[in-house]
């Protein structure tokens, strides 16, 4: 069920795609222990793309997308950032990447503890190199984008679940990455914040062109999302595009 | 990234777990309050001793039995042979260049008057004694040649031995028992307080060397002699004369060494300074491993710190920093440590140094070599002891990392 736009007629020009995985195979363990997370993906995102990855959990999808994010390395195969093989880069050039390029949201939050939302929205741009000034005129104007203003000095514990993911998103976004990878990002919210959060990542995709990955288990969660890739067992069994309110595939 | 943005993290890490970070520190903070509190104890001693090496008179020469050359404590001290009265006698009419010869031998006996009883240095002296330590009577009269020619049965008390014995009583011309040997008193010393090795100096008893020898002892032999030269600039020459003189005297040939030594006050000086030193270093070399044990502590509560934060390490790392940024890091954090250990016992130190002079009424000194030298140790320990953490932290994978509970 490919969609056409995604599989380009032999011999016709393609674009280079932002992220590409390329026969990826994923490996976890060694002998008789091991465990096949991906047995040989091959995933296109362009850039602008609302991307849900969907399945069941243990189908690899959260592997596939620590591989996008370069947080892993595939064991065999190629994971491609405009063309370029981000396996062979060095680690410096990795860490760089998550900070320039990739923005994560994660299920937990995983914001730092007792630390006020502002400095861990800054977080990301002292590792960046940006001078304090404007980290803080950033981190101030990340916060006030997810609807945290007046809030910059509150600490995690004092944040309700939505406003801790918020600060997360504000955190993701505060270095202007291309991707945003967020990985169940609902996942620990009641279905009004869920719906809250969503919105902002729709809003996102839709009014900024923000590229956006995001691994969900929840077929309402991945209503929000533009196109649909289906794992199980460390294979893609679906990928197409998907209009809001349809049944998902 | 730049450093001082890697300081700040740091710090703010530290502070997160205050209580924490002090208890840490708490190992450094006793190495370094040790090391300068040993080196200011050893520098006020030192200088206290050398102080009252020179308070002896500019002009002293000390003889003693034993090896030259520059050991502190020949070898050959308990083989060479004790000097005779002969020798003495000798060096004050053949040196001219030596004005007083005095010898002193001195045992712990024990003294009674009346009722009462205790145990007093007992020292035998010859009559320029007085000249050459510079030590005068408050009442009565020194012991004069007389009393060294005939051995009589006199002797001079310290005020120790006066309050003891004498209270409001006048002690001239009262018989007291000193080792079984009835004394009259016929003087009694000027007071000099306690010395730096904390003796009461008056708690002393003065008889001529010749009764000394002959009634408590036994034996004539001189242990140790002292000389003043007639002036500062004929010391050496003094010198020469009696080396010469009792090389010949004691039939020491050509070529070999003297089996005696005669040290000017400065030579002693040295000879102090050198015992108290090695003293110093040593006592601040046992406070250096504290030091390191300190190294140690910070080096187990930062690899426990680091499993405990190895998500947040995790969460450093997903978001864009590099394994140098938290190598950086956790080093700071270890330097900081270190470092503030490192203040907080200095002040501590340099407070119990002052503590201690006083304590010992000894001048207080502040060990500045000592204290940049600690200072930088500590730091150093904590770089030496925060590197294997911090390499830790700075090689886990971040997938890893971000999955750790």
């Amino acid at each position: 069920m490919a969609g056409p736009d995604h599989e380009p007629g032999e011999g016709e020009p393609e674009p280079t795609p932002l992220l590409e995985l390329r026969g990826v195979t994923k490996v976890y363990g060694e002998g008789e222990a091991a465990v096949h997370a991906l047995r040989g993906i091959n995933l296109r995102i362009r850039r602008g793309e609302f991307v849900a990855i969907l399945g069941t959990s243990g189908c690899g999808k959260s592997t596939a997308m620590n591989i996008l994010g370069a947080l892993d390395m595939p064991t065999k195969g190629h994971f491609l950032l405009e063309g370029i093989a981000v396996e062979e880069l060095h680690a410096d050039v990795l860490a760089s990447l998550r900070n320039r390029r990739f923005g994560f949201i994660f299920q937990g939050f995983n914001l730092l503890r007792r630390t006020a939302a502002i400095d861990n929205v800054e977080l990301p741009m002292i590792y960046a190199g940006v001078p304090r000034q404007e980290r803080v005129e950033r981190a101030a104007a990340a916060l006030a984008m997810v609807g945290l203003s007046g809030r910059e000095h509150a600490r995690p514990n004092e944040l309700s679940g939505g406003q801790q993911q918020r600060v997360a998103i504000a955190r993701a976004l505060v270095t202007r990455p291309e991707v945003i990878l967020a990985d169940e990002p609902t996942g620990n919210l009641d279905s009004k914040t869920s719906a809250e959060i969503m919105d902002l990542l729709y809003g996102l995709n839709h009014d900024s062109g923000q590229t956006i990955i995001m691994v969900t288990h929840d077929a309402e969660i991945a209503d929000y999302a533009a196109r649909h890739v289906v794992f199980r067992d460390g294979q893609v069994i679906a990928d197409g595009p998907h209009t809001r309110g349809e049944a998902a595939p | 990234m730049k450093t001082r943005d890697t300081l700040v993290l740091a710090l703010t890490a530290l502070w997160r777990n205050k209580m924490r970070s002090l208890l840490t520190t708490l190992g450094v903070v006793i190495g370094v309050a040790a090391v300068i509190m040993m080196q200011a104890l050893g520098m006020g001693a030192t200088e206290l001793v050398t102080g009252e090496i020179a308070s002896m008179g500019s002009n002293l020469l000390v003889i003693s039995p034993g090896g030259g050359g520059n050991h502190a404590f020949g070898g050959s001290l308990l083989s060479a042979p004790l000097f005779e009265e002969a020798d003495l006698e000798a060096i004050r009419d053949e040196c001219d260049a030596v004005r007083f010869v005095a010898a002193a031998n001195s045992r712990s006996v024990n003294a009674v008057y009346g009722d009462q009883s205790r145990s007093v240095s007992l020292q035998g002296v010859t009559p320029d004694w007085f000249e050459i330590r510079d030590w005068g009577v408050a009442t009565g009269r020194p012991l004069d040649v007389e009393d060294d020619q005939q051995g009589s049965k006199r002797c001079l008390i310290g005020e120790t031995v006066r309050r003891d014995f004498f209270e409001d009583q006048d002690p001239l011309g009262a018989d007291i028992r000193v080792h079984d040997l009835g004394c009259e008193v016929v003087g009694v010393l000027e007071e000099r307080g306690t010395s730096t090795f904390g003796t009461d100096q008056d708690d002393i008893i003065l008889m001529p060397l010749t009764t000394f020898g002959r009634r408590i002892t036994g034996s004539e032999s001189l242990g140790t002699m002292m000389v003043s030269a007639t002036s500062e600039d004929r010391i050496t020459e003094a010198k020469e004369q009696i080396e010469e003189l009792l090389r010949q005297r004691r039939r020491i040939h050509e070529g070999e060494d003297d089996d005696f030594s005669v040290r000017d006050l400065r030579e002693i000086q040295e000879l102090m300074g050198t015992v108290t030193g090695v003293l110093t270093t040593l006592l601040a070399s046992v406070a250096a491993i504290s030091l390191l044990v300190g190294g140690i502590g910070i080096m187990n509560i930062m690899l426990v710190s680091v499993t405990e934060r190895t998500r947040e390490i995790g969460i450093r790392l997903a978001i864009g920093a590099r394994a140098g940024d938290i190598l950086q890091q956790f080093l700071l954090e270890a330097m900081t440590l270190a470092a503030v250990g490192g203040v907080i016992g200095i002040l501590i130190g340099l407070g119990g140094a002052y503590g201690l002079a006083r304590a010992f009424g000894m001048p207080m000194h502040i060990p500045v070599t000592g204290t940049i030298v600690a200072f930088g140790f500590a730091v150093g320990v904590g770089v030496l002891f925060g590197v294997f953490p911090a390499r830790k932290a700075a090689r886990l994978r971040p997938i890893e990392a971000l999955r750790f509970e």
